[in-house]
Formats: C-alpha cells, sequence, structure tokens
C-alpha cells in the first residue's frame, strides 16, 4: 500500500556553540496508511526531534539539514513555513508528552478546542461546537457541554491529556504523532489512555507515529518498530521482528533490559555504559562504544541500513543472527 | 467580584491607619521640628516662639496631636501646613493636576511604548534592531531618572528648542484653548521623557524576556502544532500570557505616580506636589507630609487592587479560586 507518509534520508542538526548535535542523522521510514509505528530509544536518542522534524516545529539553533518528509505526494520541507498551518492539525497532529503544560491555561477546552475546528473546517461557530462536543465525547471526558466550559486548570492529568487527543483528532488527520502521550501520567491513568488510543486508532483508522521508552507499550500499540539510537535508525521492522528476532546488538540488550512473562531468564541485564554525548560525534556507529560485538570493522566506517529479511532493516555490520 | 473588591477595601483600611501613625511617629522622631528654621532667627523672640508651639499644637503629646489630627481627618479636614498656613487638602488638591499630568502621560508613554518595543525585540530575538534596541535599554536603565532629566535642561538651554522650566508659558492666559494645550504639551515633552525613558526600558526589556519565555512554553508550540496560524499564536496564546506576569508591575506604577516624579518635578521646576512634598520634608512641615504618605499609600492600596482585578480579568485561575 502506498505509504501516507514517507521520511527519507532525514537528519537535522542543533548547531550549538560547543559544537554540532547530530540528533537525527539519516532516518527513513515509511508510514502506511492506519498503521502505527512504535519509535523507542533511550533518552535523547532522537525521538522527538524526529517528529518535530516532520511537522517542521524545530527552531533554530536546530536546523533540518538533508532529507525529504513526503506527505501524501508532497515534500513538506517544500511547502514555505506560512503556509505550514494548512498541515499542522489538519493533515498531521500531534499529542505531547506533558499534558499539563500543553493547553494554554487561559482559555477554556471549548475555545481551544473550537479554534482548531474552525481554523481547519469551513464551519460555522455553532456547528463547530456541536463537533467539539462530540470530539469529547468520543475521548470520553464526561459531561461534554459542561467541561466545554471549564479552564485546563480545572481538569485532571488523564483528562487533560484526553482534551489534547481530542483537539489533535478533531480535524480529521491522516497521521497522528504522539510524544510520550502517557509519560507524565500515573500508572493506572496511563493504561486507559492508551486503552482510548487504541479504540480510536481502531475506530478512525488514522495512521500513528507513536513514541515510547516503555517496550511493553509499544509491543502492545505498534504494528512497526524502529528503534533508535544516538540520532540513527539502528533497527526497523515489525512488531514481531523486533521481539522475536531482534538482530542489532542494542535491540537485544534493550529487550532483555525488560521482564517478560514469555521468557524465563535469571536476572534482567542492564546496558554497561552510557548514552553518547551528542555533540561532534566521529563516523562510526553511535552504539560502538558499548557495543559487546564491536570488531575492526565498526572503527571504520558508520554501517548502512541493510534489509535482513523482507521488511526487516538493521544499521550493523555484525548482526545478532538467531538466538545468541 | 464585587464582594472581593469590597472586602479589600475594608481590609486596606486599619492598613492606612497603620500606615498614617507610622508616619506620625517618624517624623516626630525626626531630631528637631518645624520651628527650629525660626529658633535660629534672632529677630523672633522667645515668646513668639512659644505660641507658634501652642499654636500648632507641638507643645502636646505625640499621641495626643495624632488624635486630634485623626479626630480632624473624620471631619474632612487634613491639618494645616505650618508654612503655608492654608489648608493641607487645598495645597495639594491645587498641585495634584499639575503632577498627574506629568505621571499619567509617563505612564502611558513608557507602558505603550516599552510593550511594543518589547513584543518586537522578542520576536526579532538577536536581530540588528533587538541589538540596538538592547543596548538603548540598558543604557537607559544605568542611568538615573534626574540625571536624565539635567542632561535634558542642559541641552534645552543650548539649543532653545525646549522650554526649560514650569509647566506653561507667561504668555498663557492669552493663548486660545487648542493653544493652551499645545503650550502645556510643549512644556511636558523633556519631564515626561525624563521620568519615562528609565521605566520605558526596564518595562521593554520585561516584556521581552517574558515573551521569549511564554514562546518556548508547550502550549505554545502545541498551537503551532495544531494549525493556527502564527498571528494567532503570538497574538492570542503567548501575549496573553506574556502580558500576566506584567501586570503586578502595573500595581507598583499606579501606586508610584503621585511620588515618583519628585526629583523630575524638582529638576524641571515642574508645579507639582513633588516640590511641594519636598520642601515640605525639608521644613518638617509635619501635616503636609503625613497627608501626602497617606495619599501614596492609598494610592499603593488602589494600585494593588487594580492589578489583582486586572490579574482576576485576565487569569481564570485567580479569578475562580
Ligand atoms: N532545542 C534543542 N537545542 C539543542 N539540542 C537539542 C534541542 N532539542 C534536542 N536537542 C538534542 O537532540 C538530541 C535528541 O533529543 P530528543 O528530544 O529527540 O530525544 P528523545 O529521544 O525524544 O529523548 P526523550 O526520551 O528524553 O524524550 C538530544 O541529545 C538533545 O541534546
Ligand atoms: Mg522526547
Amino acid at each position: 500500500m502506498e505509504a501516507v507518509l514517507s521520511v527519507k534520508n532525514l537528519s537535522t542538526y542543533f548547531y550549538m556553540e560547543e559544537g554540532v548535535v547530530a540528533a537525527v542523522d539519516d532516518v527513513s521510514f515509511d508510514l502506511a496508511p492506519q498503521e502505527v509505528l512504535g519509535i523507542v530509544g533511550e533518552t535523547g536518542s532522537g525521538k522527538s526531534v524526529t517528529v518535530k522534524s516532520v511537522m517542521r516545529l524545530i527552531k533554530s539553533p536546530g536546523k533540518i539539514v538533508n532529507g525529504q518528509i513526503i506527505y501524501k505526494g508532497t515534500n513538506i520541507l517544500e511547502i514555505p513555513e506560512n503556509e505550514m498551518y494548512k498541515i499542522r492539525g489538519k493533515e498531521i497532529s500531534m499529542v505531547f508528552q506533558d499534558p499539563m503544560t500543553s493547553l494554554n491555561p487561559l482559555y477554556t477546552i471549548g475555545d481551544q478546542l473550537m479554534e482548531t475546528i474552525i481554523q481547519h473546517q469551513s464551519v460555522s461557530k455553532s456547528e463547530a461546537y456541536k463537533r467539539a462536543v462530540e470530539m469529547l465525547q468520543l475521548v470520553q471526558i464526561p459531561e461534554p457541554e459542561k467541561r466545554m466550559r471549564s479552564y485546563p486548570f480545572e481538569f485532571s492529568g488523564g483528562m487533560r491529556q484526553r482534551a489534547v487527543i481530542a483537539i489533535a483528532l478533531s480535524c480529521n488527520p491522516s497521521v497522528l504523532i504522539a510524544d510520550e502521550p502517557t509519560t507524565a501520567l500515573d500508572v493506572t491513568i496511563q493504561a486507559q489512555i492508551l486503552d482510548l488510543m487504541r479504540s480510536l486508532q481502531e475506530r478512525l483508522k488514522t495512521a500513528m507515529i507513536f513514541i515510547t521508552h516503555d517496550l511493553g507499550v509499544i509491543a502492545s500499540m505498534a504494528h512497526k518498530i524502529m528503534v533508535m539510537y544516538g540520532g540513527k535508525q539502528v533497527e526497523f521492522g515489525s512488531a514481531e521482528d523486533i521481539f522475536y528476532r531482534p538482530i542489532h546488538p542494542y535491540t537485544n540488550m534493550l529487550l532483555r533490559s525488560v521482564p517478560r512473562i514469555d521468557r524465563k531468564i535469571d536476572r534482567l541485564q542492564s546496558i554497561p555504559g552510557q548514552p553518547p554525548r551528542m555533540i561532534d560525534i566521529p563516523k562510526v556507529c553511535t552504539f560502538l562504544p558499548r557495543c559487546p560485538k564491536r570488531t575492526e570493522k565498526c572503527q571504520t566506517a558508520i554501517p548502512p541500513m541493510e534489509e535482513i529479511e523482507p521488511g526487516h532493516f538493521v544499521r550493523c555490520f555484525n548482526p545478532v543472527r538467531g538466538d545468541e | 467580584m464585587l464582594k472581593y473588591i469590597i472586602r479589600r477595601l475594608l481590609i486596606s483600611i486599619p492598613e492606612l491607619f497603620i500606615i498614617s501613625f507610622m508616619i506620625f511617629m517618624i517624623m516626630y522622631a525626626a531630631p528637631g521640628d518645624f520651628l527650629d528654621q525660626y529658633r535660629l532667627d534672632p529677630t523672633i523672640s522667645a515668646e513668639t516662639l512659644e505660641a507658634m508651639r501652642k499654636e500648632y499644637g507641638l507643645d502636646q503629646p505625640a499621641i495626643v496631636q495624632y488624635l486630634t489630627w485623626l479626630k480632624n481627618l473624620f471631619k474632612g479636614n487634613m491639618g494645616y501646613s505650618f508654612y503655608y498656613r492654608r489648608p493641607v487638602s487645598d495645597l495639594i488638591w491645587e498641585r495634584v493636576n499639575a503632577t498627574l499630568i506629568l505621571s499619567v502621560s509617563s505612564l502611558l508613554f513608557s507602558w505603550a511604548l516599552g510593550i511594543v518595543t518589547g513584543i518586537f525585540s522578542a520576536l526579532k530575538k538577536y536581530s540588528f534592531s533587538d541589538r540596538i534596541l538592547t543596548v538603548v535599554a540598558l543604557g537607559l536603565i544605568a542611568t538615573p531618572s534626574f540625571f536624565l532629566g539635567l542632561l535634558m535642561l542642559y541641552l534645552a538651554a543650548k539649543t532653545n528648542w525646549f522650554p526649560i522650566s514650569g509647566m506653561i508659558s507667561t504668555s498663557y492666559n492669552q493663548l486660545s484653548a487648542w493653544n493652551k494645550f499645545k503650550d502645556i504639551l510643549w512644556h511636558m515633552i523633556l519631564p515626561v521623557s525624563a521620568l519615562s525613558l528609565g521605566s520605558f526600558a526596564s518595562l521593554m526589556r520585561y516584556m521581552r524576556g517574558s515573551l521569549l519565555d511564554v514562546l518556548n512554553e508547550d502550549y505554545v508550540i502545541f498551537a503551532r502544532a495544531k494549525g493556527m496560524p502564527e498571528r494567532v499564536v503570538i497574538y492570542k496564546h503567548a501575549l496573553r500570557n506574556a502580558i500576566n506576569p506584567m501586570i503586578t508591575f502595573l500595581g507598583f506604577s499606579i501606586s508610584g505616580l503621585l511620588g515618583g516624579a519628585l526629583f523630575i518635578e524638582n529638576v524641571f521646576g515642574w508645579p507639582g506636589m513633588g516640590r511641594l512634598i519636598y520642601q515640605a520634608l525639608i521644613q518638617q512641615d509635619m501635616y503636609l507630609v503625613i497627608a501626602s504618605g497617606l495619599i501614596s499609600a492609598i494610592l499603593l492600596v488602589v494600585g494593588n487592587l487594580v492589578a489583582d482585578m486586572l490579574l482576576a480579568l485576565v487569569d481564570p485561575r485567580v479569578r475562580l479560586t
């Protein structure tokens, strides 16, 4: 199936006084309609910068230095900035990590929901109101009419994230990006929000990019998974590929660091070493310093993304094969 | 809301009592009194001095003096000025307009300009014009207003472009209404500039910083991410949040309306309260000092109240909790 969103060789760098941070380096992926792509990786691996680049929300000192972002046949990077608002929120929309800060404290939920609807759909105020109430119902906010008049501070964290999801979905976007939408919430609320997102995705068939560093969450949400490390994608494949046949050493170690019920292991393993300092990194694999399988060859070049089996890509000279 | 305002005003009444009492006690505790200048004068006899002491009530204990003053205050009498031998209220009333003209126009000028240039330089962060504005602002903040006033006086005297003193020309009475207005405006330019440039500069820097902070907030980025045009993102979502912390500042500005111009009025010979209060302080003209202190205190209360009300108007978190 033709991809709704296709990212090709995306590189986003931050030009800091201390040097250049290659926050995202040569990242490519396709997102098919109705598909959920999970992005995992430890903190600072470039997950947020990747999706912010897709939305063109990168501000100086950051810059998209290379690549294409093709949305339904158009390269988003070629759209003038003052036209981007036609894409954002309408075609591709985004849910942020912290619901406590993503809503403007001075306007009612209804206002913030309706302004989005009015902006993107040529509807009257009363129609926008009706649609806004429907959206609140859709995200299971009780007493939606009353809640339209509430301010964000009158909402709990979970309710706010529901409202944010309602705003993000209010104009039927083709792609929804959720950047760790549950990280800031209590565990029980997390589960509720995840259930909600899963059922909405199934109902509305919106293609979705879902970022998390919780492998358990990604297992229950994503069809495809991209693993990032140090600004690069190290592995990409279907959820089964990644969970049952991981081939990059980092993915392997990541999986061994989470408890699982279907496999008996004596103890959870942590990954030794530190995430890379991202400034002016040398032109080798970013995982090299922590990699147990490194060889001479790794010192010479950055490994390319290689298709090991259909749809399963890895960026490694010494992929892990079988159940090592 | 109305209930809230009334409650605030009621609370302020005991505050004002305490403030007036403290001013009274400070004046009393200060060495010497109004009659000192006469004691130095050999032509004034001891009997005359004693008579004046009685007349002014200075022979009474402080607490009695205060209570007498308080009693008169309730009858609408703020006491008499020793020096002018006239009711304090008349003296203040004559001069309050001149001061208000000066300080209200400075307030409006510095706020309007400060907010607008602050927004401009935040939106053009690190551009050439932002850098120029930053340098100018830091220079103005570092310069005391009376020095700025003196500098302007010097230039005015050199160039003859502006009058150097007073509020009206000698020919004022012969002028038509329109020309009278222009005449006052003409005299106002220098003192208003001297008075407002400093606060304009700090307001601008404050506004710039506040807007830059807000522009980094998640809700501003979210507004952009949901496809609001940049105009809406800035003027609806960012600006109102950025103005919020400025409002407390406005309260302070209001409370400084009468006292803030003291130096500048002296420098420019402006016939306002500033000079009156300044002289009264030097001469220990007690009731005049207390009255002006009380007025400043009332302005402080009013300024805070106005700020709180505006805050409630802008911010639902204040209004609804
Ligand atoms: N505004 C910025 N200025 C400078 N560097 C930045 C900026 N934003 C991100 N970076 C850099 O880009 C790198 C990737 O950051 P990013 O936010 O994408 O990480 P992440 O994978 O989303 O991590 P987390 O799980 O903590 O959200 C980081 O190393 C960070 O130093
Ligand atoms: Mg992130």
